[in-house]
């Protein structure tokens, strides 16, 4: 159940939302760009080990 | 076994393969726990209100904000005297999620400061060493964008981790030596009396786990995928070349 914040609701809420947005965006962030770079450098090494192009 | 062997760029993989996974989970649920045992089983403080439960948020950004610049200068002192590329690039890492740790402390900080000090900002010791933090994350990210050699980019990087350092160290203490600011002493201390009350001293813990635990995960994953991007670099250019 939603606790009563009283007149402070807004900053509080304003900085759990912040907050969680910001982590949040930084772990996808990481976590797409090592899944990119995992996907680009196995077609690389594919490609080196004279695989599929 | 030493530790200097995980400096070994396949070795570093494979452990951070393995631990990674767990480290996420971990950090997820302190998280969690943390944050919902704060947000909706504690009471208001008597003075503060409800603006109390920011404390979860603020104070362990704030404090991961300062220790991932102090990993990042280990790192690069590691760099500096070594030559250990992964000690590079886990401080390279680590800049962006020490920066948005360090953007989460100034939010919340203003968040927080309004209502209790009837202003969004105020030019404290404190909140502008923090500020001043802030501005030396962002240096450090433009600067390793900046340099195209990789080698170069970590030893100009790693002497300004060194001179940035000061503010870390400033940002921690600035509470202790400077009592003419708004801002409160520290939250936690080893001595005890000093801390909060016990019933916002335990899920803030809790949340400290998480946001370690956090901090290590991503530098994991992030460390990866700049070793993974240094190697893709490298292959591209032996193919260049023929």
């Amino acid at each position: 159940m939603m606790p009563d914040l009283g007149k402070y609701a807004l900053v509080v809420l304003a900085s759990y939302g912040v907050s969680l947005t910001l982590i949040v965006a930084l772990v996808w962030a990481s976590w797409r760009r090592g899944v990119r770079l995992r996907r680009d450098l196995s077609r690389v090494e594919a490609r080196r080990n004279g695989g599929p192009r | 076994m030493s530790l200097w062997e995980y400096a070994n760029p396949k070795k570093f993989m494979d452990l951070s393969s393995a631990v990674s996974p767990w480290a996420a989970g971990a950090a997820v649920l302190c998280l969690v726990v943390g944050l919902v045992w704060g947000f909706f089983l504690t009471p208001d403080d008597y003075r503060q209100g409800s603006t109390v439960k920011i404390i979860y948020l603020h104070v362990p950004a704030a404090l991961m904000a300062i220790n991932a610049w102090l990993m990042m200068l280990v790192a690069s002192l590691i760099w500096l005297v070594r030559r250990h590329h992964v000690s590079a690039l886990a401080a390279r890492a680590a800049a962006p999620v020490g920066l948005t740790f360090t953007m989460i402390t100034l939010v919340t900080g203003a968040f927080w400061g309004q209502p209790m000090w009837g202003t969004w900002w105020a030019w404290d010791p404190r909140l502008t060493s923090f500020l001043i933090l802030a501005l030396f994350y962002l240096g450090y990210i433009a600067l390793w964008a900046a340099i195209e050699d990789g080698d170069s980019a970590a030893d100009l990087t790693s002497v300004l981790c060194l001179v940035g350092s000061v503010f870390a160290l400033l940002s921690r203490y600035a509470v202790l030596f400077w009592n003419q600011g708004l801002h409160q002493g520290a939250s936690l201390s080893l001595d005890a009396k000093e801390n909060v009350a016990d019933v916002f001293y335990f899920p803030l813990l809790v949340c400290i786990a998480g946001f370690v635990l956090l901090f290590v995960t991503l530098v994991l994953i992030r460390t990866r995928s700049e070793i993974m991007a240094r190697r893709l670099k490298a292959l591209l250019a032996r193919e260049r070349m023929g």
